[in-house]
């Protein structure tokens, strides 16, 4: 089977999208694991509904709608956080539901548009298009290689902003960069996850990838391995038992937590069971 | 320079010196949740001077040095920092996810590369040798703080800012860090802005002392802060005992005669002075 032959066929599309989009959520999801930034991913992927509503309604481009309105609400988010009288938690909470709420309501009172809520919310990863697939591709090289850009000064912010800051490594320029950069994966991939289940492929991967790792560097490729490996598993597994694809990525991910999770505990067992016998 | 006859005068008079210092906060006041954290706090760090700010708990230390070093915005008066001053901060406290796997060598090579050997010879300086390699979150209190340290002189800094940078350090290693401080101070011919609690190593090692509660008590070299009435009340007997030791260190003719007696009966008191006591 040639290359272009394979891309007819809609499982090799959906693995090629997957994998496409686990080697990019893979070192972000690193970044958002580190600075404890889960829920701001949560809340940028909930607003994508509320972008895809006002994309809808002024009929432009999807992914630039849902682009602009993460970058919105992430400022929103910024702005609120300076005023400071109350916590981010609660900020996120407020902004995160709002948003999905609001996006639900505004794409329903659009009567005229026909618009499958369920793939946008669970993704649809099996009706990915070639052309899709080169947007994910090519927005997937520009946000790796923008991180790549700032991976130093964000290390050393996320290490620790005050430090950063009297070193000269302007952590609010790079942090505001990073934000753009979730934002752009999210707007980018939410065809193949769906956006109440895409932070899970930022999260999941990198927290089962720390155990085994003692860089931030080959946290960050072991993160991309483990999501692509997901995504492998839970295709494999929504076409094997006909369950959505989506939620069966994340289930493909969390399996591969649970065993990594057992198979370290086992591990530092015996090497603990050793010692005593030794000494 | 000559400068016009205004109500600007005075600030710009000051200038000169202020353009000397490595950093210099003039007049700075810091306002938030409603009440002025600090007010009117002027501290200048000039080079190869160890200027050392003591206060009580929440009397606005860190955030004077914070201020200091534009961590945070000063809603009152100026800070600034030199041009090209090269900066090593020690901050009070921070907390580094566990989720991040990091060397405390990666830690002292965050914002610059450092060589092996640079890195090693660093860490053997504050009593960490062979913990290169060891993961940050496994070190004790302690141990943290040293890393913190050599990364903060890894850099070869023109000003160092070191807010209690031996908190959770045992005794003998105090001493050890104070020491190295101080030698470090000699080599880089920096300045050190540090903020202590130990009134002893603040009064015989330090050229300048900054009194801290919301304001600027009082300040100067330790003897004249040592001597103020404002000092004493703040510290209580800590402050008389750390004089006592103070003039221990520096009377090199006489000195066990009756001086801390004639300093627990509040009585201000010539170091230098023979045959007063
Ligand atoms: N962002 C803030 N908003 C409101 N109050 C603050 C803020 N930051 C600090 N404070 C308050 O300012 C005061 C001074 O704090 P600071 O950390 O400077 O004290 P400190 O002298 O360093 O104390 P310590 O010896 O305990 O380290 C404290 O009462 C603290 O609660
Ligand atoms: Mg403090």
């Amino acid at each position: 089977m040639t290359g272009r032959a394979m891309l007819d066929d809609f499982f090799t599309r959906a693995l090629v999208a997957g994998i496409g989009f686990a080697v990019v959520a893979g070192p972000l999801g690193c970044f958002i694991i580190w600075r404890r930034m889960a829920y701001f991913g949560d809340t940028i992927a909930h607003s994508a509904l509320l972008g895809v509503a006002f994309a809808l309604l002024l009929e432009i481009d999807v992914i630039a709608g849902v682009f602009v309105m993460s970058v919105v609400i992430a400022m929103a988010l910024l702005v609120l956080q300076r005023l400071g009288t109350l916590s981010s938690d609660t900020i996120l909470g407020i902004l995160s539901h709002s948003a999905l709420a609001l996006g639900i309501v505004i794409i329903s009172l659009m009567t005229w548009v026909r618009v499958d809520l369920k793939a946008y919310l669970l993704g649809d990863i099996l009706t990915v298009s070639r052309a899709d697939i080169a947007v994910i591709y090519a927005g997937g090289a520009v946000v790796l290689a923008l991180l790549a850009a700032i991976w130093r000064p964000l290390l050393a912010a996320t290490a620790s902003f005050d430090l950063a800051r009297t070193e000269g490594m302007h952590p609010e320029r790079v942090r505001l960069v990073f934000m753009l950069l979730i934002a752009a994966v999210i707007a980018i991939t939410m065809k193949v996850m769906g956006i109440l289940l895409i932070t899970a492929l930022l999260i999941i991967p990198a927290a089962t990838a720390r155990r085994f790792c003692s860089s931030p560097e080959q946290m960050a490729l072991w993160s991309a391995a483990v999501g692509a490996a997901a995504v492998g598993l839970g295709l494999f597994g929504s076409l094997r038992f006909d369950t959505p694809s989506g939620p069966s990525i994340v289930a493909g991910a969390m399996l591969i937590f649970i065993v990594s999770l057992v198979l370290s505990l086992a591990v530092s067992r015996v090497a603990a069971r050793t010692f005593n016998s030794r000494g | 320079m000559e400068q016009p006859v205004t109500a600007v005068t005075a600030d710009a008079a000051a200038e000169p010196e202020g353009a000397r210092a490595l950093a210099h906060a003039r007049h700075i006041g810091v306002f938030r949740g409603g009440r002025w954290l600090v007010r009117h706090v002027d501290i200048t760090v000039r080079r190869g001077e160890i200027v050392t700010v003591i206060g009580p708990n929440g009397s606005g230390k860190s955030t004077s040095a914070k201020a200091l070093l534009g961590l945070i915005d000063v809603d009152e008066g100026a800070a600034t920092i030199a041009k090209g001053v090269r900066v090593g901060y020690v901050p009070q406290s921070i907390s580094i996810d566990w989720t991040l796997p990091l060397t405390v060598a990666r830690l002292l090579t965050l914002t610059a590369r450092h060589s092996k050997a640079e890195i090693a010879a660093t860490l053997a300086q504050v009593g960490l040798p062979d913990m290169a390699d060891a993961p940050v979150q496994t070190l004790s209190g302690g141990e943290f703080q040293r890393a913190l340290l050599a990364r903060a002189i890894i850099r070869k800094p023109d000003l160092l800012v070191l807010d209690e940078p031996v908190q959770g350090v045992d005794f003998t290693g105090q001493i050890a860090l104070y020491k190295l401080i101080r030698d470090i101070r000699d080599r880089l011919n920096c300045g050190v802005l540090l903020i202590s609690h130990d009134l002893h190593i603040v009064m015989a090692e330090t050229d300048t002392v900054v009194c801290l509660n919301g304001h600027v008590c009082c300040s100067g070299t330790p003897k004249l802060v040592a001597e103020d009435p404002e000092y004493r009340r703040l510290f209580g007997p800590a402050a008389s005992e750390a004089l006592a030791v103070y003039r221990h260190d520096h009377d090199h003719t006489h000195a066990h005669d009756g001086s801390v007696v004639a300093l627990q009966g509040g009585a201000h008191h010539d170091h230098d002075g023979a045959g007063d006591a």
